[in-house]
């Protein structure tokens, strides 16, 4: 006696979260009845092994025809909701949610990538080397392209357009936000100076330069569309970072370099633990700062992005052993004292530089 | 020209791309209906064009109007070829023509390709003007109402209730007609779904005239077939019950109804008889004594008439039973006679419904089922469907003439049903013989009654299970005892029955799904010699299917059986028999004995042991049900002894009745000969896997409960979490190892597994009953089973489990008391006990007094009335109770259920906007039916020639299920409806072809369309009194009793 056929199909459709959670992973049916089985489900309900073979092959082609239509154009997306209502609209989205959901192993791995065939290729290594089967892999970085892919073309709130195309919950539409964006300028991650740092950094610091640092953050509607060929919320603001060159008189100029240190020591003195260290080594730290300001006009040196900053500023002060207040108040101390440089006239270029850098050098300095 | 469709195309969104180059759709509709067809302009390059088209008239006859479709196509533009389809969408416009159901259709029909399945939608707003056509020759039938639902609907009343109506139509099948093998499947598969739009219209039309001949203005209990009979043709067949309804808050519409609607339905030609009434002078038959005495004394003397005698099986009824047929010639006609006898002239006095008003049901028979086995050959002509009419007419006939053995006068619950293997057919037909009240079926003879309900009512409750048939002339050796209820009538030890468990009903605990799975090898035969193997094989494999029921039953510890369904399939090489009913333990009637094992062979010590083995596990298993399903039948205590009412016998498990009273026990001891147990004797290995079979049934795990009734008896506070669902398995048997062993130990882990399966994907909805299963078995191919269950899975909440099912001011009363049992020391019995039984003999005599004074004597209001007096003197009479009372009973009171429902309806009312609901039960728990919209009545076709691409067999017909599904959805929301209730998928038909990457699926599925409002939505007259609240809800009780 074999089975041919086996379905259940109902009016709302029934999502075991366990068996999805198995699924995701990647894990074959065998797999998955073994998980289960181990899980000790068939003492907990008396069912028989055939009864939970027949219940997870059936969720598997539940979630595989599922998975096609999350994989049709986004604004087709509804269809979804009318062909297979779920019981209730929370869980719903929990599949959608939990379909879209990574790991931040692998996010890790290909954040700043360029998310293209090339890089598909090496998702068997990715898989290695985590430990997450293939398949979740590749679902992944799917994912990740196709939201790529769709928000690269729209206007307005990155996070927004994502949230209303994909159903995904705020917390995940503002990890897509991050990934896409990180994606789109190609910020090297995968250094070995920065493996220290955690998706989430990453994220935080994305948040904040989606924020300030491009030109939907400028708030300025373009005034003719067809001009506007940028993304609004992805591609960092041009113009911003051609001023920034304007920055580097900070530390060209000697007089205004002095007068910053001396302006920032006074303030801090006694105040900071490290004070010394930092007396010392505070021209190579605003050098550093501010060089990393003026090269942000050329691509490659946008991308070193991170590692610039990890090289220039985080690890001499970790060296130094600074704690993360003194960071704190040094970084404070060290963009507010420009504000009484007589002789500087980008103070609102500086503020919108500085004020994304400084809560992202304070989210990158950790061990 | 009575009638004007117009049919505005708005939009359509999420069409699939058509060309490939631009990823866009050059897309327009082609809009059909009759003959005429009108196009919308062509909406260049998108996929969500927005065509807002002029309304498109069509002046059509209203005949045309019911039978036709209205068909639309979306098609993308090419100049240079031939347009391609993208899909199609039917709509029925048949709810659009009564006045009391959708006056637009408007919504997102899912477009349909019976190829590629759903691409995209489309908004159509779809309007009807009629026109009065008072032309009594016309030949449509507009504004009959049909309902699927198998009770009266919930917001009407019925003044009568008809009777039988059918009617079938026949076709050649386009699938095999010559033309198929030159067009495309596409084509092939539309031109089916056409026909049968077209067929079911027709069906519906005629079925509606039959019903306006009869007075009526509605069919409850709808049911269309097709018998897809291959090369001899395509045939819609439908029954229904013509009834005359009145919306419950509109009581102007009232028709006027006929006295007698005798007409014989066949006999009726549809054009050429001006007349209707040509018939109506026809022989009615008068009866000579029509009251239903229910006196003691002459217990079992009840009329059993029924217009043949040809097979004159009447039974000598005692006195007062003048079972005349029609060849019996006039006698003196006395008008009220004439009007009782109403249903005497019916050709089938039948009814499809399986529950019923209150009152309506006197007696139930038993089952009545028979079936015929016929070879099929080509219709000649459809026009002229005789050979299929006569098929039928004679099965009913046959089941006519059981029910008259029965000493029933009526069929209700019934059924008809086929199943077709190559050129052999077996047509089914099922019911229970019934005695009906005549009440119902005719107007105006409420008050004649009267002196009848006095009578009635005081074994309202175990009324219906009294025996219909003389004790002394039984139609089938039975085991009669006197009524464990009211003990005046005699009752038959067990009762099976194809309806639902009548609301008034007295349950012991609750009931458990049964069902008797047999199959049959059959040798592979041609024609002639096939049917005549079939033939031989159905009697066995009845009293097989039979057999095991009963077995099944006594181990289940219950004496009844509701929702019987057999279901014989014939395949090439096998037999199949499924039977699946709902198991209760009736207070009515006699504890079930148990079952004994006797050994062939009482030599053998070992084998005695182990039959002494088996033994003690039946009696175990018997034991662990009772517990399980908790049937305690009440033990009337000792001070009983004496009282006027006969002492119950005592039947519990330890204590076997040790004392008998009066003048019954020689009679009693003398019918019970060998009834306290039930003797398998092992004789062979047969019989030992026949025991091994029975005790092989697992029951559900704890928290769920099943049953293929509308609800499950015991249990009462649903909630409003309801889950439908479908499950389709099909399994391939090894050829080598095909012994009828082997075969039945296959098909019942088919089936057990199965419902292991639901049990295990629900298992988050416990406690939960599965309600409503409806398991239905086919043989598609040689070594191929395919079972396809449809059920509703339940939630309730466990809390407030009670055991009995009691109509609404009941239930509150019940609860009312049982929650001050203690605070009144109430004694339990007092609940959980009927009334007529009650062992108080104050309370008795205020009933009779109530009855008798009043001069109203509906039961309900009697006991209700007589409840509340009696907690108000027991209140009264102890101490301060009497506020700790009013306040119980305002929270059982209906106000109270809304307020419970309050608490977990918001969730859910939240969550489920938009999604519409569809259950194969009449209600929807925690909801009230506010309007009906129409039959949904859809035929779908998909085929595939990518079957591995699409998923292999169970992803395509997942994908299909859940397409359908949606299609039913659209449909209802475009009705404005929010839910479907009824809903049925009576066929699944599945081919497939593997090696050629092929597949095909027929799906046909129903259901009444509807809106619903939550209780908890609904604003409840909250009233403070109590008793106030009660009263009212009495009195409406008597209104629509």
């Amino acid at each position: 006696m074999t089975s041919e056929l086996d379905i259940f199909v109902g009016n709302t459709t029934l999502i075991d979260e366990d068996v999805y959670r198995l699924w995701l992973d990647g894990y074959s049916v065998t797999d998955a009845v073994a998980l289960r089985v181990r899980s000790g489900i068939l003492e907990q309900t008396g069912a028989t092994a055939a009864v939970l073979q027949s219940d997870t092959m059936d969720h598997y082609r539940t979630f595989h025809m599922l998975e096609r239509l999350l994989h049709i154009p986004p604004s087709r997306q509804a269809l979804l909701i009318e062909r297979y209502p779920g019981p209730a609209r929370p869980p719903f989205l929990s599949f959608v949610g939990g379909y879209y959901a990574f790991d931040e192993a692998f996010v890790r791995e290909v954040l700043g990538k360029k998310l293209s065939k090339g890089t598909k290729k090496d998702l068997d290594d990715i898989s290695t080397k985590t430990g997450i089967t293939l398949k979740s892999c590749r679902r992944q970085f799917d994912n990740f392209k196709r939201v790529f892919k769709v928000v690269e073309e729209m206007r307005g709130s990155l996070v927004d357009n994502i949230q209303q195309h994909f159903l995904l919950s705020d917390r995940l539409a503002r990890d897509y936000a991050a990934i896409v964006f990180f994606a789109n300028n190609r910020f090297e991650t995968g250094k070995k100076k920065l493996q220290y740092l955690s998706f989430g950094d990453f994220a935080f610091c994305a948040e904040l330069m989606i924020q300030n640092w491009t030109l939907g953050a400028v708030g300025e509607a373009p005034i003719d569309p067809d001009s506007q060929m940028d993304d609004m919320d992805m591609d960092l603001d041009k113009e911003f970072l051609q001023d920034l060159k304007e920055l580097k008189v900070l530390v060209a100029d000697k007089d205004l370099l002095d007068l910053h240190k001396s302006l920032v020591c006074t303030a801090l003195r006694g105040k900071l633990g490290v004070f010394s260290e930092m007396e010392a080594n505070f021209k190579n730290l605003s050098r550093g700062l501010v060089n990393v300001a003026a090269k942000l006009t050329h691509n490659k040196d946008v991308r070193d992005l991170f590692v610039d900053l990890v090289e220039k500023f985080v690890e001499p002060c970790r060296s130094d052993h600074w704690p993360l207040s003194d960071v704190r108040f040094f970084l404070n101390q060290y963009s507010a004292s420009v504000h009484s440089l007589d002789g500087f006239r980008h103070q609102a270029l500086w503020d919108r530089y500085m004020g994304t850098l400084r809560g992202c050098l304070l989210r990158l300095y950790h061990d | 020209m009575p009638g004007k469709l117009k049919v505005k195309i708005v939009a359509g969104r999420h069409l699939p791309v058509m060309d490939r180059a631009s990823d866009l759709t050059d897309a327009f509709v082609e809009v059909k209906f009759g003959n005429t067809t009108f196009k919308t302009d062509v909406y260049l390059k998108s996929l969500n064009p927005q065509w807002n088209s002029e309304w498109f008239k069509f002046e059509v006859d209203d005949e045309d109007l019911q039978d036709e479709p209205l068909q639309i196509t979306v098609l993308d533009h090419d100049t240079y070829s031939a347009n391609d389809a993208i899909g199609k969408v039917y709509i029925d416009i048949d709810p659009l023509l009564y006045s009391e159901a959708a006056t637009v259709i408007s919504g997102w029909f899912p477009i349909y390709d019976t190829i590629h399945g759903i691409r995209g939608e489309i908004n159509v707003v779809v309007k009807v003007d009629l026109f009065n056509d008072l032309n009594r020759f016309r030949q449509s039938s507009c504004g009959v109402k049909f309902f699927c639902t198998t009770s009266i609907p919930k917001c009407y009343r019925a003044v009568i209730i008809h009777g039988f109506v059918e009617e079938l139509v026949v076709n050649e099948d386009p699938e095999y007609q010559w033309i198929d093998r030159i067009r495309t499947p596409r084509a092939s598969n539309e031109a089916r779904q056409r026909l049968i739009s077209l067929m079911s219209g027709e069906l519906q039309r005629k079925i509606g005239l039959k019903v306006l001949e009869m007075r009526g203005n509605a069919v409850v209990g709808y049911l269309q077939c097709f018998d897809l009979e291959g090369e001899s043709g395509l045939v819609v067949r439908a029954i229904g019950t013509a009834c005359t309804l009145d919306k419950l808050s509109s009581p102007a519409a009232f028709l006027p109804a006929c006295n007698s609607p005798s007409k014989e339905m066949k006999e009726i030609p549809f054009n050429e008889d001006p007349n209707p009434n040509t018939h109506s002078s026809g022989p009615s038959t008068p009866l000579k004594n029509q009251t239903y005495s229910f006196s003691p004394s002459k217990s079992y003397s009840r009329q059993s008439s029924s217009s043949d005698t040809d097979l004159s099986l009447t039974p000598k009824t005692g006195m007062g039973s003048g079972s005349a047929g029609k060849e019996g010639g006039p006698f003196k006609a006395l008008l009220r006679q004439q009007t009782q006898s109403a249903l005497e002239q019916r050709e089938f006095p039948f009814f499809t419904l399986t529950a019923f008003p209150p009152g309506f049901l006197v007696h139930v028979g038993g089952v009545v089922s028979a079936r015929s086995v016929k070879l099929l050959d080509r219709i000649h002509n459809p026009d002229e469907p005789e050979t299929r009419d006569a098929w039928w007419a004679e099965i009913r006939q046959e089941i006519k003439s059981h029910a008259k053995a029965l000493g029933c006068h009526a069929v209700v619950g019934y059924s008809e049903s086929t199943s077709i293997c190559e050129e052999v057919c077996i047509l089914s037909a099922s019911g229970t013989a019934a005695v009906l009240n005549p009440r119902f079926l005719q107007d105006g003879t409420v008050e004649g009654c009267l002196e009848q309900r006095l009578e009635e009512n005081l074994s309202i409750r175990c009324g219906f299970c009294h025996i219909p048939y003389d004790e002394l002339n039984m139609p089938f050796p039975a085991h009669l005892t006197y009524c464990y209820n009211c003990r005046k009538q005699k009752v038959p030890d067990v009762l099976f029955t194809t309806i639902d468990l009548p609301t008034d009903a007295t349950v012991i605990g609750k009931g458990c799904l049964i069902q008797a799975r047999l199959c049959r090898l059959k040798k592979k035969a041609q024609a002639e010699a096939n049917a005549t193997a079939i033939s031989n094989l159905l009697p066995f494999m009845e009293y097989e299917v039979h057999t095991q029921l009963m077995n099944k039953l006594k181990l289940k510890g219950m004496n009844a059986l509701f929702g019987l369904r057999i279901q014989i399939t014939v395949g090439e090489n096998m037999l199949m028999g499924l039977a699946s009913a709902t198991g209760v333990y009736l207070a009515a009637l006699p504890t079930p004995g148990g079952i004994q094992i006797a050994g062939k062979t009482p030599n053998d010590g070992s084998y005695e042991q182990h039959i002494s083995h088996m033994q003690k596990k039946i009696n175990d298993t018997i034991a662990k049900n009772k517990e399980l399903y908790e049937i305690n039948p009440p033990e009337i205590s000792e001070e009983i002894i004496g009282s006027p009412i006969p002492e119950p016998r005592q039947r519990s498990r330890l204590l076997r009745s040790q004392s008998e009273s009066s003048d019954e026990v020689t009679e009693l001891d003398l019918s019970h000969g060998k009834k306290d147990a039930f003797v398998l004797e092992i004789d062979d290995t047969d019989a030992m896997e026949d025991v091994h079979s029975l005790l092989t049934d697992v029951p559900p795990p704890s928290g769920f409960y099943s049953c293929n009734t509308e609800i499950m008896p015991g249990i009462n506070n649903w909630t409003s979490e309801i889950q439908m669902f479908t499950s389709v398995r099909v399994i391939r048997l090894s050829s080598l190892n095909l012994t009828n062993q082997a075969l039945n130990k296959n098909f019942n882990d088919l089936c057990e597994n199965l419902l292991k399966s639901l049990y295990f994907k629900l298992r988050s909805m416990i406690p939960c009953c599965l309600c409503h299963v409806n398991f239905t078995v086919s043989l598609p191919e040689d070594e191929l089973i395919q079972v396809t269950v449809t059920a509703v899975a339940i939630t309730f909440d466990k809390n407030q489990a009670l055991q009995t099912t009691k109509t609404p001011v009941e239930k509150s009363l019940q609860r009312a008391s049982t929650d001050n049992e203690e605070l009144l020391q109430f004694p339990l019995e007092l609940c959980s006990d009927s009334l007529p039984s009650h062992p108080f003999p104050p309370v008795k005599e205020h009933l009779e007094s109530a009855s008798s004074n009043s001069g109203i004597p509906a039961a309900q209001r009697d006991r209700c009335s007589s409840w509340i007096e009696l907690i108000k003197l027991k209140a009264q009479t102890i101490r301060r109770g009497s506020i700790k009372t009013t306040v119980t009973v305002e929270k059982a009171s209906p106000v109270g259920d809304g307020n419970f429902r309050n608490r977990s309806a918001p969730p859910c009312a939240n969550s489920t906007v938009g999604v519409v609901k569809m259950t194969p039960l009449s209600f929807i728990p925690g909801a009230k039916i506010t309007k009906y919209l129409g039959i949904i009545n859809m035929f779908f076709i998909r085929e595939t020639t990518s079957l591995r691409e699409e998923g292999g067999v169970s992803g395509f017909l997942h994908a299909f299920i859940a397409e359908v599904f949606a299609m039913v959805r659209a449909h209802v929301a475009a009705l404005g409806g929010n839910a479907v209730v009824s809903y049925i998928m009576k066929q699944c038909v599945f081919m497939e072809n593997p090696n050629k990457n092929q597949a095909q699926c027929l799906i046909n599925v129903s259901g009444d369309a509807v809106v619903f409002v939550r209780e908890s939505d609904l604003e409840v007259v909250s009233s403070q009194q109590p008793t106030t609240n009660c009263q009212s809800s009495c009195t409406e009780g008597e209104v629509t009793t």
